[in-house]
């Protein structure tokens, strides 16, 4: 369970998060969705603390990242795996290299044991064959791909994604959308995934944080999402002529 | 201010650099690799340098002993302590600046960009000192061993072009060589290579790693780079050769 409270940001006098509070709940899938622009990648950066909070409280079942001095930092970052939006792969290493870096950082692990682990997780994210590609071998999607695969590489306690599936094909990404929520529940780990795609939202989310402007303008479970009334969250989640049609339907 | 803005930020960067390493083996690897990198990457210019410089030099300086009262080995003298204190530690060290600075900055600069740094950083990872500790001691070990190899090839390079030329005999340029010879200038030279070393690798891989932006940001880190450690280079050139051999 991530509790994040009351954060803000701001880039030089630019708000970006004001007063932000959120809970994410353990064995759940938590999705962010909101505009482009509106503070989504940078809530989450500020929670792994790739961002300085200008004021707030993360709390990762309790324990306040923020006030943590680097040791304790690294300590909880062992426990977390995080897909960056553009995928952030070593250039210099392959895909398999990629995926095992954390093993051979953090683990004593054999070079054997390292290599069948980075193929089950390459296997997982259906790119059996790629693990001898560097990224600049790797198509967009596939780069994703190997990301995540390096995320949930040494069984994290939390899980960021940013982003998942855009810039995959309708069926990679149900696949990526099952293999999250396969291991969200198998393990029981505190998923937090940044989607554009109410597709794979209505999928696969548990519960949904909406965010405009910088603020946490709605939260609660997916089923609700559909009804509510909000004109800012209608005008976002019914922009396709698809989800207009689905509301039809529905109603 | 806005100095001691750099500098400061600096320094907060090389206490992270100078951190306990997460697992000595994986930065094992890493220095053997920035060895071959740092090391045998700048073998091919510092040899091609090096060789032109020396002849240039030994046919200069003959050019400048026309008065018969100077005798003909001074040319060797010459070619010899230019070579030894100023050329192969300070220049050689600037031309290293250049291509090992760009480098080190653009590689950095481009892992900062492209999220690979916040990466390594999410794993619970060091990225300063896992990415710049191996740059700066594999420059402190293989710099000096290019130096002396300057060294040689600059006067290999006098040799053969002062007597291909005709302006000295062999046996003249070799005594000049050995004339009076200091080994303490050797000594000054090893010591102005490792500090050198040391400010290439950290002032470049200290504007790679604060790079923000994109591809147009990280070309401005590398030519920084290049600016300041060359500047950084010139000025310790003069408080090291002070502190040294005054
Ligand atoms: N390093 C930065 N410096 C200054 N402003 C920034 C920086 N990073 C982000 N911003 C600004 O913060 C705002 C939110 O950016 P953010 O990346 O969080 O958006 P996002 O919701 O993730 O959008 P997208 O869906 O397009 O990825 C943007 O308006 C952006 O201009
Ligand atoms: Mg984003």
């Amino acid at each position: 369970m991530i509790e994040v409270k009351n954060i803000n940001k701001k880039f030089g006098d630019r708000a970006i998060l004001s007063s932000a509070s959120v809970l994410f709940e353990q064995g759940k899938i938590n999705l962010i969705i909101g505009e482009s622009g509106s503070g989504k990648t940078t809530l989450m950066k500020c929670m792994v603390g790739l961002e300085n909070v200008n004021k707030g409280e993360v709390l990762y079942d309790g324990r306040n990242f923020i006030a943590m001095d680097d040791r304790e930092k690294k300590a909880i970052r062992k426990e977390i795996g995080m897909l960056f939006q553009g995928g952030a792969l070593f250039d210099s290493l392959t895909a398999e290299e990629n995926v095992t870096f954390p093993m051979t950082m953090f683990s004593d692990m054999s070079a054997e044991e390292k290599r069948e682990r980075a193929q089950f997780c390459l296997q997982r994210v259906n790119l059996p064959n790629a693990g001898k590609l560097h990224p600049s071998e790797l198509s967009g999607g596939m780069k994703k791909r190997v990301g995540i695969a390096r995320a949930i590489a040494m069984g994290p306690r939390y899980l960021f994604c940013d982003e998942p599936n855009s810039g995959l094909d309708p069926r990679t990404s149900i696949l990526i959308d099952n293999l999250i929520k396969e291991i969200t529940y198998e393990l029981n780990i505190t998923t937090i995934i940044i989607t554009h795609d109410m597709n794979s939202a209505i999928e696969i989310g548990d519960n949904i944080v909406f965010i405009y402007n910088g603020t946490i303008w709605w939260r609660g479970p997916k089923e609700e999402i559909l009804k509510t009334e909000n004109p800012e969250i209608n005008a976002f989640v019914y922009a396709s002529e698809f989800m207009k049609k689905i509301k039809k339907t529905f109603s | 201010m806005n100095w001691f803005f750099h500098l400061g930020r600096y320094f907060i960067l090389l206490r992270k650099v100078f951190r306990k390493p997460e697992k000595f083996v994986v930065y094992r690897t890493r220095f053997i690799e920035e060895v071959d990198s740092i090391g045998l990457g700048s073998l091919g210019i510092v040899c091609i340098v090096s060789l032109f410089m020396g002849a240039v030099l030994t046919i200069q300086a003959a050019f400048n002993f026309t008065s018969p009262w100077v005798p003909l080995y001074a040319v060797g003298v010459a070619a010899r302590d230019t070579l030894v204190l100023e050329f192969c530690p300070t220049i050689v060290s600037l031309i290293l600046a250049g291509k090992v600075g760009s480098n080190i900055a653009s590689e950095i600069g481009t892992m900062r960009v492209t999220e690979q740094v916040d990466a390594l950083e999410i794993m619970g990872i060091n990225s300063s000192g896992y990415l710049i500790l191996p740059k700066i001691i594999a420059a402190i070990f293989v710099h000096p061993f290019l130096i002396i190899l300057s060294m040689f090839l600059g006067l290999l390079g006098g040799y053969v072009a002062g007597v291909a030329s005709g302006v000295v005999t062999s046996y003249k340029f070799i005594y000049g060589i050995q004339y009076q010879f200091l080994p303490f200038s050797i000594t000054y030279a090893l010591i102005k290579t490792v500090v050198f070393a040391f400010i290439i690798t950290s002032v470049s891989a200290y504007h790679g790693y604060n790079t923000h932006g994109g591809a147009l940001e990280v070309g401005r880190s590398s030519t920084k780079a290049v600016v300041y450690s060359s500047i950084i280079i010139l000025l310790f050139n003069v408080i090291l050769t002070q502190l040294l051999l005054s």
